[in-house]
């Protein structure tokens, strides 16, 4: 199971929190912190696990994470998981945002929170994975896209009638 | 009308969406705060707005915002609200925010059922997933069990989209309803072998994180998953598999065998690592491969290599322990994460053989170590190794000792009172090594300013507890016991805190005592005299310690220091009887011992011994006390008299008190003895120590010593074994030949180089033996331990939506429905048609999800096409005889209702209560309007004269419906049910007082057995007190006593005990007709669940 997936910037400013067991906010904010602090102070060619960290933690649970350019991804997950497969799942998930995005970099995540949750919906459910094959994700996330642009269309052409 | 809809849609275009959010966060950096604050407030009003769409976009804002930090439960209904738009786009927006901040206590979730259940069935399969993915995160029992059956329809449906999300969820509705497992089951089977790739790894994933938990039930599937195995391309299905089997293969060990060969085809034939990974972690035999990994430059094959190694490790130590070179490299890696997990592996490795080697190559790192987190660490660690197993693989405890007093050297560490607590344990159980030890302690107390010096070394100051403690109860072994006197009452020991300060001055005055018992033989007597004056000299500065514990201990061992002066300047002799103060020897007691004493029967812990003090009093005493006893300990502790005889009259009192008391841990005969007649130290198995080492090598460490000495040892034993071996064989030269190999020699072979006795921890006498204390009683997964292989049984069916609708109504009015059909079908017919019409389109909740809502509250619930009316009846405390009935009257249609007339026909023992002059049949004006869409509560209070029998009432009421160009009268027909359990009131009761009740012999008894009871037992509690208002009194276990009173004062007490599915009640009752009628009341409540 996936207890957590966080994505934050080099400066552990959060830009996607999606907890798959109950937190309160302030919790959560602490999680968002500490994790930032367990990772960003590791260098760049150490592997990519950890463990510990006080709140989200415990023995079984292990922080598996990425950095890419400015921003960090991590997956906080228990001993039923692949280690090496939540990486190469880390991997699916970056490359499916940049297709979604079109090269896609730290501001789109910033101004389209939403759109990434969608995307994550589509490869992780209640904290299990459901897809790992990025087309099939891809596919997905753009029928409910253009189901998205036929309303809105909808909508404003009623707008405008009136 | 048009000019509303043209002034929204401008309105919402001068709105901020979620962009214009994250931008002006970012352009207000300075005052981050205070802009959201005031754009919570704007979003506060657009949600005041009927736009859905205005609403939906600022409920998207408000996810953003929870990611931020902030509380946004306060939306809850309103993200309701979104949820339920027939939009899609705003349907996902109202999903998102419900995943992201709902959970199992938001109230609102209940109001969803309907909603989601709409969705799941919506012909779009979009809907349908984005309500399985928010369902997904935000599932509580109830939702579960409501909508499990709906979701196993979605397993078959046609779309692989659907399939797979309702497979997936599946596992979350097991957790939060475990009694769907068995009847889901079959057809979670079936998705193993599902055309589709997707829900097929969905199915693997659900079934392999149940069988993680339980895998003894899972083993029927083997077969199944190893044809899966065998089959599938999917990486990630195979890596789940494989795992699966991991879990398996230990139940079943022909598994094993089986899987050898693919398993080697898939090590041979993948090119995923992160396949191969998992194929070495499960066939734990090719440590040789993991070497592979660790030794490969990608340090996270390293780290897995590592972990994997820990696994193997646990079952084939030896295997392992050859490449202890490499995991021993592993700790000078860079990188944190895999020194930790080298450090984990080494706890297993050790041996007596390599304990010190390891241990040495340990303390360099621990020189070496940068950052104390990383230190501390090894340090905890290395104190674990040695420890382990109760030191089995310590074969010096010399240098253990040694160790220890090296570590506290070290800067800074948190964990000064590990090592302390370790010296102390060495100290007491291992007799042979006190001698060594108290000399080493009392090098380190005569350095105690090394440790003090920096106040950043706080933590380390602990281990002079430690030292002063072992010099104080050890001290025979002392060898000049007078400078460590000295030593020990430096005026710098004012410093410390304050309970290492108590050890210290209790343990001077052991070493006192020891001191006088020496110097007794001597004539000349002024080394006594001397340690006495030195004693009178400096306790005073405790004696002012601000702390309580040292002050105490300071004037008490004071007072007895001067009397021993003047004893002593009369020439008595007085060393035997200080020397009997500290006689006897403290056991080491099992740190579980205290709760292992059983509880001698008829002893009730938890009873007051007296009543309770009530609160104010102690409240009110509290401050007197503190003054009286602050005021003698500013003057000067008085002298007290007392003269040798009375003395020992009482010491020989207090002995005799000791000897009968059964919690003093009393001396055994034996060593009392000991103390008494043989003042020497032979008692104590001492071997010879080699004093030729010297206790410190300037700039060597002296842990290295007794490295090079125990090799030397060894070697020497060896060669001896070999000589006589040699003779052997020499003896024996016809034998069978070289069995015996001088190769590395195994375990048994290093004897250790003192004869150790390890003193076992105390336990008390007929301590029960329990394993229990491990388990965590709130697992999830301890639910879902469930035979799947047993025939479904009838009973065992999910519950499906139109029987719980029945359920619904069959509430306490369950045939006003009936009622009601008959005569106006007709007119209802047409008003629903002209009704529906009308049917207002954003209507907030539909009548069906409120009746789920009220039956969980417990309500009466009405519904007809206009009206609905949910009651709830409460007795009156104030008054014994009077019921009130609180309705609450929802307006359900577009119509105007008024002019409504509630109307009871009473009976002889209730009576509605109507204003003065009204005739006994004229019905109550319900004092308000009813606009479409609003509700409001009446309130109508009853005489009621015999409350032990439950009764239902006739009642009618009628209203006027008025449309703008028509009105009808309108009449609907209810039942109110006056259970006995609405007659109780909740009344908090006391043990104690629960207790007399109970014997004053007033109450009738009765009782029930519950049958099929499916629910944890606080469950159950909480449902009688909630539906049946009582409270607990006390709880035991799986037993409980409840209690309840009703209006007219009836005391109602239980006794709820379950075992296994079954409730027993046992009820006692002033009133048995009143009590028979509750507890058939509490049967029906758990009949419907």
């Amino acid at each position: 199971m996936i207890k957590a997936i966080l994505i934050f910037n080099n400066h552990g400013k959060p830009r996607l929190s999606k907890f798959y067991e109950h937190y309160n906010e302030d919790t959560e904010q602490q999680i968002i912190r500490e994790t930032f602090h367990l990772v960003s102070k590791r260098d760049e060619n150490v592997c990519n696990f950890l463990e510990g960290g006080m709140l989200i933690g415990g023995s079984d649970y292990k922080l598996i994470y990425r950095h890419y350019a400015t921003l960090y991804f991590v997956f906080c997950v228990d001993s039923s998981e692949s280690e090496l497969g939540i990486l190469d799942l880390i991997q699916v998930f970056v490359e499916t945002l940049d297709k979604c995005f079109e090269n896609v970099c730290e501001l789109d995540l910033i101004f389209h929170v939403d759109k990434v949750h969608n995307i994550l919906a589509e490869m992780v459910m209640g904290g299990m994975v459901l897809e790992t094959n990025m087309n099939e994700i891809i596919t997905q996330v753009d029928a409910q896209n253009k189901m998205e642009k036929a309303e809105t269309f909808i909508f404003q052409s009623t707008r405008q009638d009136r | 009308m048009a000019l509303k809809i043209v002034k929204g849609s401008i309105d919402r275009m001068f709105d901020k969406n979620l962009q214009d959010l994250v931008r002006g966060i970012r352009n207000h950096k300075d005052d981050e705060a205070k802009y959201i604050s005031t754009c919570i407030d704007e979003i506060k009003q657009e949600l005041k707005q009927d736009n859905i769409a205005v609403k939906a976009n600022a409920v998207c804002k408000l996810t953003y915002l929870q990611m931020l930090g902030y509380d946004v439960s306060w939306a809850a209904f309103n993200i309701v609200e979104v949820m339920s738009s027939s939009k899609f786009t705003y349907k996902r927006i109202g999903y998102l925010a419900a995943s992201q901040c709902f959970h199992e206590s938001t109230d609102v979730i209940m109001l969803t059922t309907n909603q989601i259940r709409k969705d799941l069935s919506s012909p779009n399969q979009y809907d349908t997933g984005v309500a399985l993915t928010g369902l997904s995160c935000f599932v509580t029992p109830d939702l579960a069990r409501d909508l499990a059956n709906d979701i196993m329809t979605l397993m078959s449906h046609t779309k692989p989209y659907i399939r797979k999300k309702a497979v997936l969820i599946m596992y979350k509705v097991f957790l939060k309803y475990p009694e769907s497992l068995r009847p889901a089951f079959p057809r979670l089977k079936e998705k193993l072998e599902d055309p589709d790739p997707g829900v097929q790894s969905a199915a693997v994933n659900v079934i392999c994180e149940l069988a993680r938990r339980n895998p003894k039930n899972y083993l029927s599937l083997a077969p199944l998953f190893f044809k899966l195995m065998t089959s599938s391309t999917n990486n990630w299905v195979l890596i789940k598999i494989i795992k699966l089997f991991g879990a398996l293969t230990p139940l079943e060990p022909r598994l094993g065998k089986k899987l050898i060969e693919p398993l080697t085809n898939l090590i041979h034939s993948t090119s995923a690592m992160s396949l191969l990974y998992e194929c070495v972690n499960t066939v734990i035999l090719c440590v040789q491969k993991l070497r592979i990994l660790i030794e490969d430059s990608d340090q996270n094959l390293k780290y897995l290599g590592l972990l994997a190694m820990s696994k193997i490790l646990k079952t084939h130590p030896k295997s392992v322990q050859s490449h202890k070179d490499l995991i021993l490299q592993c700790l000078d890696d860079k990188d944190e994460s895999i020194r930790l997990r080298a450090l984990d592996l080494l706890y297993g490795m050790v041996s007596k053989k390599n304990l010190m080697e390891i241990v040495k190559k340990l303390m360099l790192h621990v020189d070496k170590a940068e950052g104390t987190t990383y230190r501390d660490e090894l340090l905890t660690k290395i104190i674990d190794i040695c420890s382990q197993s109760n030191y089995q693989y310590i074969t010096n405890f010399e240098w253990y000792i040694s160790i220890l007093v090296e570590l506290t050297r070290l800067e800074g560490t948190r964990h000064g009172h590990l090592i302390a607590s370790q010296m102390l344990d060495v100290a007491i159980r291992v007799k042979a090594i006190r001698a060594f030890a108290v000399a080493q302690m009392a090098t380190l107390l005569d350095n105690a300013h090394l440790l003090t010096g920096n106040t950043q070394r706080n933590g380390i100051c602990e281990v002079l507890y430690a030292a002063a403690w072992i010099c104080g109860e050890f001290s025979e072994h002392l060898e000049n016991p007078a400078q460590t006197l000295e030593a020990m009452l430096r005026p710098k020991v004012a410093t410390l805190p304050g309970h290492i300060q108590a050890v210290y001055v209790q343990n001077t005055a052991k070493l006192f005592a020891t001191i006088l018992k020496s110097q007794e033989g001597n004539a000349d007597g002024t080394t006594s005299e001397e340690t006495t004056q030195l004693m009178i000299d400096r306790l005073p500065l405790f004696v002012q310690s601000a702390n309580l514990e040292v002050q105490e201990r300071a004037s008490c061992i004071l007072q007895l220091v001067k009397y021993i002066q003047k004893l002593q300047q009369k020439d008595v002799e007085v060393a035997e009887e200080v020397s009997a103060l500290f006689a006897g020897e403290l056991n080491p007691v099992a740190p579980k011992a205290q709760k292992k004493v059983p509880v001698p029967e008829g002893l009730d812990l938890d009873a007051w011994i007296n009543e309770p003090p009530s609160e104010s009093e102690s409240e009110d005493e509290q401050p007197k006390a503190i003054f009286t006893k602050e005021e003698p300990k500013h003057s000067r502790p008085r002298h007290t008299e007392v003269d040798e005889k009375e003395l020992a009259k009482r010491r020989e009192a207090r002995k005799q008190e000791q000897a009968n008391n059964p919690f003093y841990i009393k001396a055994s005969p034996s060593s009392q003895k000991v103390y008494q007649d043989a003042p020497g130290v032979e008692h104590i198995p001492v071997v010879q120590i080699d004093l030729s080492v010297p206790l410190k090598v300037p700039g060597l460490p002296m842990s290295d010593q007794y490295v090079k000495l125990e090799e030397e040892r060894r070697q020497k034993e060896r060669a001896e074994k070999k000589k006589k071996e040699k003779k052997k064989r020499k003896e024996k030269r016809s034998g069978r030949g070289k069995k015996h190999d001088s190769g590395p020699e195994s375990e048994e072979d290093i004897t250790p180089a003192h004869m150790v006795d390890i003193v076992t921890e105390e336990m008390p006498e007929n301590a029960l033996p329990s394993d229990e204390d491990d388990k965590d009683p709130n697992d999830p997964h301890k639910a879902l331990d469930i035979d799947l292989d047993k025939p479904l049984a009838d009973s065992e069916k999910l519950p499906v939506r139109s029987h719980r609708a029945a359920e619904a109504l069959k509430s306490p009015v369950e045939d006003a429905e009936a009622e009601n059909a008959g005569p106006q079908e007709s007119k209802k017919k047409s008003s629903k048609d002209k009704k529906e019409k009308k049917k207002d389109k954003d209507r907030k909740v539909d009548a069906g999800n409120l009746i789920t809502s009220t039956d969980l509250l417990h309500l009466v619930s009405l519904t007809d096409g206009f009206l609905f009316f949910v009651c709830d009846i409460q007795g009156n405390l104030q008054d014994g005889s009077q019921v009130v009935v609180s309705v609450i009257f929802e307006n359900k249609c577009s119509s105007f209702l008024k002019s409504m007339e509630f109307n009871v026909l009473d009976s002889l023992n209730s009576k509605l209560q109507r204003p003065e002059g009204s005739g006994p049949h004229d019905g109550l004006t319900v004092p308000f309007q009813l606009p479409p869409g609003v509700s409001n509560e009446a309130r109508f209070v009853f005489t009621v004269q015999s409350i032990v029998m439950p009764q239902k009432l006739k009642g009618t009421l009628t209203f006027i419906v008025k449309n703008e160009d028509s009105s009808t009268h309108e009449k609907l027909d209810f039942k109110l049910h006056f259970t006995c359990t609405s007659y109780l009131i909740t009344t908090p009761c006391y043990s104690d007082a629960f207790a007399k009740l109970l014997e004053s012999g007033d109450l009738k008894s009765s009782s029930i057995r519950l049958e099929g009871v499916n629910m944890p037992f606080h469950h159950l509690l909480a449902r009688i007190c909630f539906h049946h208002h009582f409270s607990v009194v006390e709880r035991i276990d799986s037993c409980a006593s409840m209690y309840s009173r009703s209006i007219q004062g009836h005391h109602v007490c239980l006794l709820v005990k379950t075992s296994a599915q079954t409730v027993s009640i046992d009820a006692k009752c002033d009133e048995p007709t009143l009590l028979g009628n509750v507890l058939d009341e509490i049967k029906q409540t758990f009949s419907q669940c």
